[in-house]
């Protein structure tokens, strides 16, 4: 008898337990895509976070560059080394590691800017779909008006009024980006709003914070994290593009945006690898976080199923 | 002074596009300690909102816009909203209908439990888990130490409703309005449920408001009923009364269209027509165009509350005195 309720009490059963018999994990293991992308996610996370220990060269440092190694091509073409893997741009660095430490920059830039939209998304999504009538009206003619520009436009215009910088990359990416977050949760609060459980903690005097925070905002976070997934590849791609237009990160660190386009000016004349293979890392992280997206959509929407 | 609870000429508005819904309009009611009290009518008949009227929980485009709640020789109406977070939950709680939407899906019975003992008393966390588990002990949850730790998708629609109970009793409130708290679950789960509830007001003799739609509980539940329509108090008295001679024709009808096992009647009866559109009400007594026994005069006068026992209130023009209700 004991041990018949013991399996229904879910502390008793490990975390770990509990993930491998849950759906999402069987469901895992028999999606490909969803394998793909999230090993692709984790291991250019790794790359970012260990791999500039590993470099050939620290293309930050001046030192380590020489100019007598300028516009050497990938080492499996003729007149390649195999000290420069990918070759190396017009400064001699090593596109290897220009890549490496560029990623860095690029997923640090995304991440942190999800971080923040999020936060500040679902704050006013909250808000306004909690409280409602004119701060509701205010906030989403807000994200009305921002919706209705392309956010790449809206990113191009803020950095020139910023100017260039990590920071203000960053602050660009998160004011473009949370109005998404504001319209999801917004959407989600006003489902949640409706539900009993919302009225039966207001009878036990249940103070507005403690509803919305404790009771509305776990309910709501499902499209979030999906959203989030997807919305660090799409900021990957817009910091790319400002860079690649010259709005975005300093010079003397380029993210991998700004490797294409430094590549750029020479590309047709013939050293095609300094933009390419930037290109390339972009396209693949874009990828492994859009395919680990599309999973997640399709297991915590329950309307998919 | 034995009066919990008196609600004096309640006004609750609804001020939406298409015109005003007077939900609740002048509704009258006194509660005694640990007495219980029905109130019965249709659908849309004001029953839910008079209920949320009382503990205040009446949102946008709703308003009390008239009426005193005095609940303890207090008037609640003039509380603020922070005085009233104090006394719901505490002094007032409430029992909602569904019990798969009441519980947050995503907390454990534990958290939800703690939440209302956190609110409202001094205990400290091993305390209020003791307390937590006490509770589902009451309301007759087996293995409660286990069970406080599930999620309410793991337990049953009657499981989930008696867990609901045991929140709301959680500070012991002096009064509890159950809005529909069986109409969710299955018949024979009705019973267990009503029966717990009726066993536990009187126990710590707490004071009950019971909205439902179903005379037959209310007829085993509670001292009183009231019966309301179109958010008016057709009739109200003793259950004793309401039920043996009632005098009101919509009374009537509501007990006349319960089915009876011993009856040879090959239909049951039914009350005709609709209930009337909230935006257009008639003139005279809201129930005239349905009623058998209406008159020009309950066409074009709206009817005064008469006393025609004591304690026995009936909203009509011509009260029906032959005091037989089974026909």
């Amino acid at each position: 008898m004991k041990s018949e309720y013991k399996t229904l009490g879910t502390s008793q059963n490990s975390l770990i337990k509990k993930i491998r018999s849950s759906e999402i994990f069987y469901n895992y293991k028999h999606n490909l895509p969803g394998i793909i992308g999230s090993v692709i996610f984790v291991v250019t996370i790794l790359i970012a976070i260990i791999g500039p220990f590993f470099t050939p060269q620290n293309p930050y440092n001046l030192v380590d560059i020489s100019l007598s190694n300028s516009y050497l091509p990938p080492a499996w073409v003729e007149g390649g080394t195999i000290r420069f893997l990918l070759g190396t741009d017009g400064q001699g660095r090593d596109i290897l590691s220009a890549i490496i430490y560029g990623s860095r920059l690029s997923l640090f830039i995304s991440i942190t800017a999800m971080i923040l939209s999020c936060t500040f998304g679902i704050l006013a999504g909250l808000i306004a779909g909690y409280y409602g009538g004119k701060i509701e009206s205010i906030l989403m003619r807000i994200t009305d008006i921002q919706l209705s520009f392309p956010a790449t436009l809206l990113a191009i215009f803020i950095m020139t009024v910023f100017g260039r910088g990590v920071d203000k990359v960053i602050v660009a990416l998160v004011l473009v980006g949370w109005v998404r977050y504001a319209r999801t949760v917004r959407g989600e609060v006003l489902r949640e709003k409706t539900r009993e459980y919302v009225d039966a903690s207001k009878t036990i005097g249940l103070f507005d914070r403690a509803i919305m925070f404790k009771h509305i905002l776990p309910n709501t976070l499902t499209p979030v994290v999906v959203l989030s997934t997807i919305q660090v590849g799409t900021f990957i791609l817009t910091e790319a593009t400002l860079s690649f237009l010259g709005v975005g990160v300093e010079i003397t660190k380029p993210s991998l945006g700004l490797l294409v386009k430094n590549g750029f000016d020479v590309m047709f004349s013939g050293c095609w690898w300094i933009s390419v293979f930037p290109g390339l890392y972009i396209m693949i992280i874009v990828f492994g976080i859009n395919l680990l997206g599309d999973f997640l959509r399709d297991e915590l929407n329950p309307k998919l199923k | 002074m034995g009066e919990l609870l008196i609600v004096k000429n309640l006004k609750t508005y609804f001020k939406t596009f298409k015109g005003l819904v007077k939900s609740v309009d002048g509704v009258d009611l006194t509660l005694d300690r640990g007495e219980t009290l029905g109130i019965v009518g249709e659908s849309g008949g004001g029953k839910s909102v008079t209920g949320f009227s009382i503990i205040k929980l009446i949102e946008e485009p709703g308003e009390i816009v008239d009426g005193q709640i005095i609940f303890e020789g207090e008037d609640l109406v003039n509380k603020s909203e922070k005085q009233m977070e104090e006394i719901r939950g505490k002094e007032i709680s409430m029992i909602f209908q569904d019990p798969m939407t009441a519980l947050n899906p995503i907390l454990s019975i534990k958290k939800q439990i703690d939440e209302a003992l956190q609110l409202h008393t001094n205990m400290n966390k091993s305390e209020r888990l003791h307390a937590g588990i006490e509770l589902l002990r009451s309301v007759g949850i087996p293995n409660p130490e286990v069970r406080i730790e599930s999620f309410p998708h793991e337990l049953s629609g009657g499981m989930r409703q008696r867990v609901i109970i045991a929140i709301a009793m959680a500070t012991n409130p002096k009064l509890i309005i159950a809005d529909e708290p069986t109409t969710a679950l299955d018949v024979t789960i009705q019973a267990q449920i009503l029966k717990l509830m009726k066993e536990l007001v009187e126990k710590n003799n707490n004071s009950l408001i019971l909205i439902t739609h179903n005379l037959a509980v209310v007829s085993e539940m509670t001292d009183k009923v009231m019966v309301m329509y179109c958010g008016k108090v057709m009739e109200r008295g003793s259950t004793q009364t309401i039920i043996r001679s009632s005098s009101h024709p919509y009374t009537r009808g509501l007990l006349s269209s319960i089915p009876r096992f011993r009856s040879n009647r090959k239909r049951l009866d039914t009350i005709e027509g609709i209930v009337p559109n909230m935006y257009d009400l008639p003139k005279g007594c809201y129930f005239a165009p349905r009623c058998k026994y209406r008159k020009p005069l309950c066409e074009t006068e709206q009817p005064h509350m008469t006393e025609i026992t004591k304690d026995h209130f009936v909203y009509c023009h011509f009260p029906l005195t032959d005091g037989d209700n089974s026909k």
